[in-house]
């Protein structure tokens, strides 16, 4: 299950390291690159010098115990926190990718509909046909028009995640997808990610919860390991 | 361009090393020119036609409102600094000054409304200079308020600075606004610093007393700059060896 | 770009339709102040006349700025902030499209109730087009430059306290300019100054203050 095959850009490492070594076998521009990234909390450093390399087709778990910066290094990834040090590259820029975080931009008061449709308008608009089809995918069928803070946290949650049954970016970094899911949710959504990494696209994810259905290129970045 | 320069300025072990150098001579002239300026001032500047000895006040006065103003142009220009080149010593002295301005600002209303006592028969007049002043302390609190408000400490010095240069685009608006309110509302009173031609032994120690206050600025903002540095990098290398080298001369 | 600017107002109309309570609140605030006022100086409706300039301008800057203190929050809270930082628009325009709608309901809607209460400070009725003209031009920049400060402390727990401290010495302007209008016009003098000064206060405030919003926004999600 866990198969770390040999890509064209696997290279994950928390030591300081050579630009000279990992760049030789990049084949095609990577996704999303980050060389050397520090992350300080109120003085307290998080990990230092991390580099890492997210291709087409790949899966990149981060784990480690709570605290350990799982979360400021994805918030690190997509751009909305500054790295203490080192540079972070996202191809295509804010619209190469797709961010999920903890709290997920879902407006109790608004619709799940609504919701949707305006967070794609953000990246680029989507009609209220393929909104609906998206609802559908996560098992919202019924709920497109009530106000979302009547929906369970469960499918407050599902309403985030169609936005990954859309019309979506290729890079999607995920905070904790799973939370509230029911079983039957997880499964449907672990298939989708590995299917979105089939189709060339890649995910970067955190969860505590173990993965049963992993693609082929998938990694696993521990942190808040002693080194 | 090469910016490599530009970025060795904003290394703080670079910095510690020369303030270290810079600053007893700083010091010293701080000390002679406030010691020689407040002497010439007082005693042996003559006094003014109009206001007898009160005038004297102005030794202070105008260097401390001189400061206070140009500590918050300063403040916008570190701002503008950290922000753009993300220089991490830009912050640290904008977070460190702005108390400094503060107090200026404190020092120049103060003396400004001790002289008023004489000279109007109040305290406090809503005179348009007082006024801006008054308003410009408001404005430092604003910046220390949330500087001490948020807890992470980059994004302290970052929220301070965009406010910072919000203010400082807004300070001649306000400044407009209440010099033309405060002739509208009130018949012009005369101020502290209006005198066209004052004599060269009045101006004189003015300009003494000016350049002692500017000494002393950046002697203070030095030394707070190095704690501030010396407290942000404490787990760096370069500082523990600082520190080990000390303790190895005490004993 | 333009597209995003009205769904993101039509958006912002959605919300507040659904919880009127909000809208509300500063309005009945606005009342209650100018309600005060008589009672703290007396009836006399010479005095109250006079005063009336300054007391509406500052009632209607404290409405402002405490409609302002949760115009981030929620959309902090929930996340909104993040998609809005990461999205393909300017930051910028996302946040005037915010203002805009937030005045478009809020300060519409105080200075459509300002005429009422200024009737019963004792404003003479010819003095109302000016009240409604200085109130047009200048609350939106009072909307704008409180924005600024509600972006930098959206983060903090409690922000209100503060958002005044950082705000209020800002707001002087058009404090000044505004009651300045009324004033001169309640003694029969022009207006046209004071009125092209807060038109160039407002056209100042919609170019600039979009970026310090922005700024402020990414500064408070990047915590």
């Amino acid at each position: 299950m866990y198969n770390p095959a040999p890509s064209e850009c696997a290279h994950l490492s928390c030591r300081p390291s050579s630009r000279a070594n990992s760049g030789n076998h990049v084949v095609s521009s990577p996704f999303l690159e980050a060389v050397a990234v520090t992350c300080e909390r109120d003085g307290r450093v998080l990990f230092e010098d991390l580099n890492l390399c997210v291709g087409a087709g790949e899966m990149l778990q981060v784990t480690g115990p709570n605290g350990s910066g799982k979360t400021s290094l994805l918030r690190i990834l997509a751009g909305l926190m500054p790295a203490a040090s080192g540079e972070v590259r996202v191809r295509g820029g804010a619209e190469g990718l797709l961010w999920i975080g903890h709290a997920a931009g879902i407006k109790a008061l608004l619709t799940p509909e609504e919701n949707l449709a305006w967070l794609c308008a953000l990246h680029r608009p989507a009609d209220r046909d393929s909104v609906w089809r998206a609802l559908a995918a996560v098992g919202l069928r019924g709920y497109e028009d009530v106000p979302c803070h009547t929906l369970s946290a469960g499918q407050q949650r599902r309403v985030a995640l169609a936005r990954l049954y859309l019309d979506a970016p290729a890079l999607w970094i995920l905070d904790e997808p799973f939370t509230a899911l029911d079983r039957q949710a997880v499964d449907g959504l672990e298939a989708h990610l590995a299917e979105h990494c089939r189709q060339s696209g890649a995910v970067v994810l955190t969860t505590h919860h173990a993965l049963t259905v992993t693609p082929e290129r998938y990694q696993d970045l521990p942190l808040g390991t002693p080194t | 361009m090469n910016w490599t320069w530009f970025h060795k300025l904003g290394s703080p072990k670079w910095f510690y090393e020369i303030s270290g150098r810079l600053l007893p001579g700083l010091s010293i002239a701080a000390a002679v020119l406030l010691v020689v300026g407040t002497l010439w001032g007082l005693a042996f500047a003559p006094p003014d036609y109009q206001q007898g000895n009160s005038f004297r006040i102005i030794y202070i006065h105008v260097p401390a409102a001189f400061l206070a103003q140009s500590i918050y142009v300063m403040l916008a220009a570190t701002g503008i600094v950290g922000l753009v080149w993300k220089m991490k010593l830009a912050d640290v002295a904008l977070q460190q000054a702005a108390p400094i301005g503060a107090w200026m600002t404190a020092i120049a209303l103060i003396t400004g409304s001790i002289w008023g006592r004489p000279t109007w028969g109040t305290y406090w007049v809503w005179d348009a200079r007082l006024t801006s002043m008054l308003i410009l302390l408001f404005l430092y609190f604003g910046v220390i308020a949330l500087g001490q408000a948020i807890s992470n400490r980059d994004s302290a010095a970052k929220a301070c600075a965009v406010l910072a240069i919000v203010g400082v685009v807004n300070i001649p608006i306000i400044k407009y606004s209440v010099d033309w309110w405060n002739t509208l509302h009130q018949p012009a009173t005369f101020s502290i610093v209006e005198k066209p031609a004052m004599p060269a032994e009045m101006w004189l120690p003015l300009l003494v007393m000016v350049l002692g206050f500017y000494c002393f600025f950046a002697a203070v903002l030095l030394v707070r700059m190095r704690l501030d540095v010396l407290h942000r990098e404490a787990r760096s290398s370069w500082v523990k060896a600082l520190v080990a080298a000390r303790v190895g001369e005490g004993r | 770009m333009g597209r995003v600017f009205v769904s993101l107002i039509v958006r912002e109309a959605r919300l507040l339709c659904r919880r009127p309570a909000e809208l509300a609140n500063p309005l009945v605030f606005f009342a209650i102040v100018i309600a005060l006022f008589p009672l703290a100086i007396g009836p006399q409706t010479s005095l109250l006349q006079s005063l009336s300039p300054g007391l509406i301008w500052m009632a209607a800057l404290l409405a402002v700025l405490l409609s302002l203190d949760d115009l981030f929050r929620s959309d902090f809270e929930d996340g909104s902030l993040e998609q809005w930082v990461l999205s393909c628009h300017p930051l910028s325009v996302l946040a005037l499209a915010k203002v805009a709608a937030h005045w478009l309901f809020s300060g519409l809607a105080l200075v459509v109730i300002a005429p009422v209460l200024a009737l019963m400070l004792g404003l003479p009725g010819r003095c109302l087009p000016v009240l409604l003209g200085s109130l047009l031009l200048g609350t939106p920049v009072l909307s704008l430059l409180g924005a600024v400060g509600a972006a930098l402390t959206v983060g903090l727990k409690r922000g209100g306290v503060l958002l005044a401290l950082l705000i209020l010495p800002l707001y002087i302007p058009v404090l000044i300019l505004g009651s300045g209008a009324l004033q001169a016009n309640l003694q029969g003098l022009p207006v046209a100054g004071h009125l092209l000064w807060l038109a160039s206060l407002a056209v100042l405030a919609v170019t600039l203050t979009p970026f310090a919003i922005a700024a402020g926004l990414r500064i408070s999600v990047g915590e």
